[in-house]
């Protein structure tokens, strides 16, 4: 067994009296794609906050990539990367110009970002396209060169947070494609969804509800635990008696 | 003449040059809960500004109940009730002054249809005194919707009211609008998930600014023309790959545990020689049915013809 | 480092991919150097002063000449008494006056010394302080260049007057500007940018389809703004009478009136900019260009309207600030009433009227 590239003990943070992220415990291993389901409030959010490195955990400790999430911060968002639905693209950049700043700013040499910059394009076919503003590009190119600049600096692990929300059912499955392939080349993937059938995706699946981790296992070994067919109803059973509904 | 008509109705807005909305035609019935399926930037919105009275068209003409959206926009801006995309509340006001307020709004009181929305808020109650923008994504669907019904409109529009929720509270929701619908209220719903498209008694699937196919979600999944098998193996994404270089293979996409696979051709040793195929790419024990398309295999099947 | 070159790099594409930044960021610091380095200046040109000629004497005739030959002053002259001269100053025909008394010459030569009188309307005390200063150089001039010509030393003492403000206190200058500011701040700003908000957060489309007539919807608005305002403006007066010792002279119902009609004027702007614009950060950037700053610079209050080139007089006279800081001066300080402000009373009305017209036409009752 390989060592884990995210190994958390206990993780919590409280705000105040309120608990949004309970004792997590869990790993992560190389090239697992790895679903972060819940629903809203369940603490998703507070989690992959703190597994990026962007909030401090208040009890428990995590390593990220091997780095402690208390003391090594920076060193954890240099080797990870991010991908939110909003999109850390700049619209009123040109294609190119997204590249090369991001691949700037993750600390890549001049030489390493030309190379860089010219695989992605080629790798998206997007080689007429590298002069067009962002804004102008559909929704389906932006999520794919999305998650190629989130991957432009070589992480080990990406972090993405329900990158496929609104597209048609094709882009989504091409973005899927994309996700397979940095897994086989042995980047870890950690993705949250609202698709259920993406579960059916991932190598492992966690399911989070009122702060708890409620669910660990493979999609096959979830729907034999609770003798149902879909992921989607492994979800129901679990977060229907949820209590946390109003945050 | 429907609750709600559309005729040819077309919408550019000046900077893209392509029509968001493209000609487009349909009717719904009264008290149907009909439902507009597409991805962002297909034209459900501007759909729905246009029959809300809220944009003019460029050509063509729509009525609501009977009432044009241009020259009758003021009887229907009384008759409707209307939750545009992201909920929009006023974040600053508690649940309950929301309310209020939109009753109000409508020259009425919270109490005159509160048996319509009590299913609904009764959910929210508990939190009644608590700021709008402090409310879960489930919860402000619930307040948002309340607020659109309190004056018991006769059409109701809800723009991707399920959007960005969790998979619970979208469920919930679709089982509201169904209590609904049977209280003779015409709903009309936008969506980007599929699987919300068989809750609806017709759909209509669009896609940039033109209509796809207008059916019962049944009739849609009928009118696929391949045979559609599911197929499994151990390694998912070698399996796809493989399939995809297999001389006879049409489609084929994940969904789920499952890919949905349809041929060029339809012989009798297909399946076998399939099998035959996989097991010589190394899957052990590839599983292979037939398989019910669903209304998201129709609507690859449309915007990606092979 | 490369990083940090990255992000400069992408700021400077995004700064100048934004053409209405752009146009602040080169645009302004130019209209500014043209404003203040040409056209503005607080240096006052060109008074006119007039002058009571009762010597008509040779050293009246050589004073006046000295005085009409500077940049500072043009004499006029006019031939009314003194109690005339003053009601002249209160309705603000003539900001300075100067008065040479009977036997000035033969009194400098006997006597050696006569006097002068000078009368300055200080409601705008930095003004009168100014000109009564570039007169009283002149005749210190005057009375030197007489002390050359002529044997022994001549003493000409002007005997300066300063009505409505004899302490020259400031107070009386900024109050009406402050209160000219402070409502067109509330109403203009504050009213176009509640509206947008509503735009921007969504919130609008719901209230627009509903029966509550879109009309409404903006009177709503405009109504917590005024009651605001005038709040505030009661504030100001008190602060005013009871903090600075400034009183009210003239009619309180007069003042409040004029001010009335000066909210709904700030307010029919502060509407039409809400119609044209469709973020907060675009109506606070339009309030700020059509309404603050032009009113900083064009009210009278900062830099005298008179002394600037001939396209900025006329444009400050659209400016509706102006012509309330006017009134509030004429009713507030002079204890004028209806009648001498009745001209700007009208304009004041007639720009609010034109404004709600336009507001109104340009309402949209859709959205795009």
């Amino acid at each position: 067994m390989d060592e884990p590239v995210i190994k958390t003990d206990k993780l919590t943070k409280r705000f105040g009296e309120f608990i949004a992220a309970n004792e997590l415990t869990f790993s992560v291993f190389p090239g697992e794609i790895f679903g972060f389901l819940g629903a809203n409030g369940a603490g998703k959010t507070t989690a992959m906050r703190m597994l990026c490195g962007l909030s401090i955990p208040s009890s428990g400790t995590a390593s990220i990539a091997g780095f402690d999430v208390y003391k090594q911060v920076e060193k954890i968002k240099q080797n990870i990367g991010y991908m939110s639905q909003k999109f850390s693209l700049y619209e009123d950049l040109t294609v190119m110009e997204n590249i090369k700043f991001y691949a700037g700013v993750y600390g890549l040499s001049d030489k390493e970002i030309k190379d860089s910059s010219e695989e992605l394009i080629k790798q998206l076919g997007l080689q007429k396209e590298t002069k067009k503003l962002v804004k102008d590009l559909p929704l389906g190119w932006r999520q794919k060169l999305s998650f190629s600049v989130a991957l432009v600096h070589k992480p080990k692990i990406i972090f993405l947070d329900e990158p496929t929300g609104g597209v048609d059912p094709v882009t989504r499955r091409q973005f899927w494609n994309l996700i397979y392939a940095a897994s086989a080349k042995g980047i870890t993937v950690f993705v949250t969804t609202h698709y259920m059938d993406e579960a059916e995706y991932c190598s492992r699946v966690s399911i989070m509800v009122d702060g708890y981790i409620k669910a660990l296992d493979t999609p096959a070994n979830l729907k034999k635990q609770f003798s149902v067919d879909t992921i989607d109803k492994v979800f129901f059973e679990l977060a229907r008696n949820a209590k946390r509904t109003g945050d | 003449m429907g609750a709600i008509n559309l005729d040819k109705i077309t919408k550019t807005y000046a900077k893209s040059g392509s029509p968001a909305v493209d000609n487009i035609s349909f009717d719904v019935s009264k008290g149907e809960l009909f439902g507009l399926i597409g991805p962002d930037g297909a034209g459900k919105t501007s759909i729905f500004r246009i029959l809300t009275t809220l944009l003019l068209s460029d050509s063509g003409t729509a009525s609501v109940d009977g009432h044009d959206v241009v020259k009758d926009y003021e009887i229907i801006r009384k008759i409707v009730g209307y939750m545009p995309g992201r909920f929009s509340l006023y974040q600053d006001l508690t649940v309950e002054e929301n309310l209020n307020f939109f009753a109000t709004l409508f020259g009425g009181t919270v109490k005159d249809n509160y048996d319509l929305i009590k299913d609904i808020y009764v959910q929210i109650e508990p939190f009644k005194k608590r700021m709008a923008g402090k409310l879960s994504g489930g919860m402000k669907q619930k307040l948002a919707l309340s607020c659109a019904l309190i004056h018991k409109p006769s059409v109701l529009f809800l723009d991707e009211p399920t959007t960005g929720v969790d998979a619970v509270s979208r469920k919930d929701f679709w089982e509201m609008l169904n209590r609904l619908k049977n209280q003779g209220i015409t709903i009309m719903v936008s969506t980007p998930y599929m699987d919300e498209a068989s809750l609806c008694d017709r759909i209509a699937l669009i896609q940039s600014g033109k209509i796809l196919i207008i059916d019962t979600p049944d009739q849609i999944r009928k009118a696929y023309p391949d045979k559609l098998y599911v197929i499994k193996s151990v390694n998912m994404h070698q399996l796809i790959n493989d399939l995809n270089e297999y001389p006879h293979t049409l489609s084929c996409f994940p969904f789920g545990e499952y890919l949905h696979v349809s041929f060029k051709i339809d012989e009798e040793n297909l399946i076998p020689d399939v099998l035959k195929y996989l097991a010589s790419k190394g899957h052990e024990n590839p599983e292979i049915k037939l398989t019910f398309p669903t209304v998201e295999d129709y609507f690859i099947k449309l915007i990606n013809p092979k | 480092m490369n990083q940090f070159l990255s992000f400069i790099h992408k700021e400077f594409l995004q700064v100048f991919r934004d053409k209405k930044t752009l146009l602040m960021l080169f645009g302004l610091p130019i209209a500014q150097i043209i404003l203040f380095g040409f056209a503005l200046s607080n240096e006052v040109q060109n008074t006119t002063l007039v002058v009571v000629d009762y010597a008509k004497d040779v050293a009246s005739q050589q004073l006046i000449n000295k005085i009409d030959a500077s940049k500072y002053f043009k004499v006029k002259k006019s031939y009314l008494n003194y109690n005339q001269i003053e009601s002249s100053l209160k309705e603000g025909d003539i900001k300075l006056a100067l008065i040479i008394p009977a036997n000035f010459y033969n009194d400098l030569l006997h006597l050696n010394k006569a006097q002068v009188r000078v009368i300055a309307d200080a409601s705008d005390p930095n003004n009168a302080t100014t000109v009564t200063n570039y007169i009283t150089s002149i005749i210190k001039d005057y009375q030197s260049q007489l002390a050359q010509n002529e044997s022994g030393s001549m003493m000409i003492m002007p005997e300066i007057r300063m009505l409505y403000n004899p302490e020259l206190k400031s107070a009386p200058n900024f109050v009406p500007g402050v209160m000219a500011l402070v409502l067109m701040l509330i109403c203009t700003l504050m009213t176009s940018v509640s509206i947008v908000r509503e735009k921007e957060l969504g919130t609008m489309e719901i209230l627009l389809v509903s029966p509550f007539k879109p009309i409404f919807i903006i009177f709503s608005k405009a109504i917590p703004y005024f009651i605001i305002s005038l709040v505030n403006l009661v504030i100001i007066l008190l602060s005013s009478v009871y903090l600075l010792g400034l009183p009210v002279k003239g009619s309180i119902f007069l003042l409040f009136f004029e001010s009335t009609l000066f909210i709904i004027t700030s307010l029919s702007i502060g509407l039409i900019i809400s119609t044209i614009t469709n973020s907060q950060q675009a109506a606070l950037g339009a309030t700020q260009m059509i309404m603050m700053l032009p009113a900083m610079l064009l009210t009278g209050f900062m830099f005298p309207i008179e002394n600037m080139p001939w396209a900025l007089r006329v444009l400050s006279n659209i400016v509706p600030s102006r012509w309330y800081f006017i009134i509030v001066k004429d009713v507030m300080l002079k204890g004028l009433g209806f009648s001498a402000v009745w001209k700007e009373t009208l304009i004041l009305a007639g720009m609010s009227a034109i404004f709600l017209y336009i507001c109104i036409r340009n309402f949209k009752i859709r959205l795009s």
